[in-house]
């Protein structure tokens, strides 16, 4: 594979304090589906814009298929964006929104009317040709924004937050639907989220962006497991973060003290003892024991909180030294529904080695 | 629900207070409109009523007073050379506006718009001091100039308040599709504000239809039809004035038709 999109040192800064994007290099591989993944304000629109060609950047360079591209209009480049609100044109049908990109290529009439077949067939709606987009619903138009921008064969589709505007029923059908057409078109995509379900269930590789840099990039199964920084475990699903210091770090084991638990964590870094350190747990690694059962990592407290949510419980565990530990309990069988834990209640937890976060310093976010 | 929806007139005719408030209302608006319709076709000078009978007598004589068929002439041309002035000026004002940050932008926005809060007195004396100084002589073009000036602020605050609703991304989406800056001017931004346009441009050339403060300063011996009206005013209110004021009407009512179909939203 070859890279398609390459950022170099890409800075956007709008005055001296006020920094968009800080020196991000990024290089995007010919067909990948990249996901730029952030809070507002991370700089990640920006870094679309910038591709977009809306935007130009105060350093360093873009390159599209090896072109330098960082100068050309919007117009000039061979991507096509998706835009947050769609941006179709009120006073054209779906036809002719579809159609306007390729009239600008100057392709005769019948291959134009071929390819707007084509994409809205692909998206499912040409028998809406003729309509306006007022008339359509959300998802509709939003389908005949995706089919406007990918009639023109771009070399990459960019898409800025391009399901929120979606209920939540339909946006998780469209997540897999803009997936199956990147498989389907073979194009390269970038997109802009906040939300970090369509992130990982769409995307080839994330790129989490904090503050205007980038804070970690890599395939969404690594980025979950293995976060690089306590911002990007908080970001990406939910973590608990307890401070302590290190009491004993050998042979790639890490043995941290935390005000009510002592946690034992798998490392390949070596800590010297005493070194203030923050641990992060995920809730559902995190697993109630059954009576006079043992483990590694067994934690004592009491039920402070539970929360149900359909598929499972969430449970505030309170330690002894009131810090609060999020334990996940699935309930596959609804007969297990008859012994929900009660608050109040003592209780052991314990989470495997293998899935205890370490980071250095008292970083909780 | 069993029942039917009740019509309109069910549904409203029961409230008498509302129905009454709106006949009221009409009445208000329209009689003297109707009044001065049916004097145009009375057969008598004076305007006291009962009307004695019907006739086209006002009508014929209208079409033989060459000095009010002058006014009229002189002022269908001041206002529609005003209001193309203005456009030419005010349309691009307005993109300008939108489109651009500059140092001083909102005083600019201010400025533009100041003439049409002056009292046309102001503006009147202002530019007739004008002429006079540059030495332009009084005639219909200093009153087009006049007009177009104090016009101005309408074309832009409607057409800038248009491109202020229309979404920037529509423009990126044009850029985006491969069009340069003219040619998504031509086919995304143009149509999207072509009825504020045009709606501007008509209010223009009614305002400056019936001017009379800024005309009355600014005119050489040309009169426009407001100003003849006026001058005539002096002698009473002749039935041929009437006449004169049922074709205004009439005109009045063939624009705003031709206003509502051109701005109309196409539907399906």
């Amino acid at each position: 594979m070859a890279a398609i999109i390459e950022l170099e040192n890409i800075s956007k800064h709008y005055s001296p304090t006020i920094i968009g994007v800080d020196d991000v290099s990024v290089t995007v591989e010919d067909g990948e589906f990249v996901t730029l993944l952030g809070p507002s304000g991370c700089g990640k629109s920006t870094l679309l814009r910038m591709i977009g060609g809306f935007e130009e950047p105060t350093g360093g360079a873009i390159r599209l298929a090896g072109k330098d591209v960082t100068w050309d209009p919007p117009y000039k480049r061979e991507v096509n964006m998706v835009f947050q609100d769609y941006a179709l044109f009120p006073h054209m049908t779906v036809g002719q929104n579809v159609a306007y990109g390729l009239k600008t290529l100057k392709l005769n009439r019948a291959e134009v009317a071929d390819r707007v077949k084509d994409a809205l067939s692909l998206v499912g709606l040409y028998d809406k040709v003729d309509q306006r987009p007022q008339q359509l619903s959300g998802g509709q138009r939003q389908r005949i924004a995706l089919a406007r921008a990918i009639v023109r064969r771009p070399k990459v589709l960019l898409l800025d937050e391009p399901l929120s505007a979606l209920d939540a029923k339909l946006r998780e059908q469209m997540q897999i639907e803009l997936k199956h057409l990147h498989e389907k078109v073979g194009i390269t995509f970038i997109m802009v989220t906040h939300d970090q379900t369509e992130a990982l269930v769409m995307s080839d590789r994330v790129v989490v962006m904090e503050r205007g840099k980038i804070a970690q990039q890599g395939k969404p199964q690594d980025l979950y497991d293995h976060p690089a920084s306590p911002y990007v475990a908080n970001f990406i699903g939910t973590t608990t973060f307890l401070p302590g210091k290190v009491s004993k770090c050998t042979g790639g084991k890490v043995t941290v003290a935390t005000g009510g638990a002592m946690f034992e964590a798998e490392t390949d870094h070596s800590y010297s003892p005493g070194k203030v350190v923050t641990v992060g747990l995920r809730p559902e690694k995190v697993r109630f024991l059954a009576e006079g059962e043992t483990a590694a990592n067994t934690i004592t407290g009491k039920i402070a909180e539970v929360i149900y949510y359909g598929l499972g419980l969430r449970i505030a565990v309170t330690l002894s030294d009131g810090a609060t530990v999020y334990a996940d309990m699935l309930l596959p069988d609804r007969l297990s529904h008859s012994k929900l834990p009660e608050i109040g209640t003592p209780t052991r937890i314990a989470i495997e080695p293998h899935n205890v976060f370490v980071f250095e310093g008292n970083v909780a976010p | 629900m069993t029942r039917k929806n009740p019509n309109l007139f069910a549904r409203y005719g029961a409230d008498t207070g509302f129905m009454t408030f709106v006949a009221v209302l009409m009445a208000f608006l329209y009689i003297p409109i109707w009044v001065l319709i049916a004097f145009s076709f009375n057969d008598s000078r004076s305007l006291t009523w009962p009307m004695t009978g019907f006739t086209f007598e006002w009508y014929r004589k209208l079409a033989s007073n060459t000095d009010l068929l002058a006014a009229i002439g002189n002022s269908f041309y001041v206002a529609t050379f005003a209001t193309v002035l203005t456009l030419l000026v005010g349309v691009p004002a307005a993109l300008v506006l939108h489109k651009f940050n500059f140092p001083g932008k909102s005083i600019f926005r201010r400025l533009i718009l100041l003439p049409i809060t002056l009292p046309g007195i102001v503006t009147g004396i202002s530019m007739l001091n004008m002429f006079k100084l540059m030495g332009f002589p009084l005639s219909l073009e200093t009153v087009i100039f006049g007009h177009a000036t104090a016009l101005l602020g309408v074309v832009v605050t409607q057409v800038y308040a248009r491109l202020q609703r229309l979404p920037k991304s529509l423009e990126e989406a044009a850029f985006d599709l491969g069009a340069t800056p003219w040619r998504s001017f031509v086919d995304i931004t143009l149509p999207n504000i072509r009825s504020a346009i045009i709606g501007a441009g008509l209010l223009s050339f009614v305002l400056s239809f019936d001017e009379i403060p800024v005309t009355f300063f600014l005119t050489g011996r040309d009169n426009t039809l407001p100003m003849y009206i006026y001058s005539t005013m002096r002698r009473g209110v002749t039935p041929e004035i009437n006449a004169v004021g049922t074709i205004i009407v009439l005109l009045s009512l063939i624009l705003i038709i031709v206003a509502v179909v051109a701005t109309r939203e196409r539907k399906k």
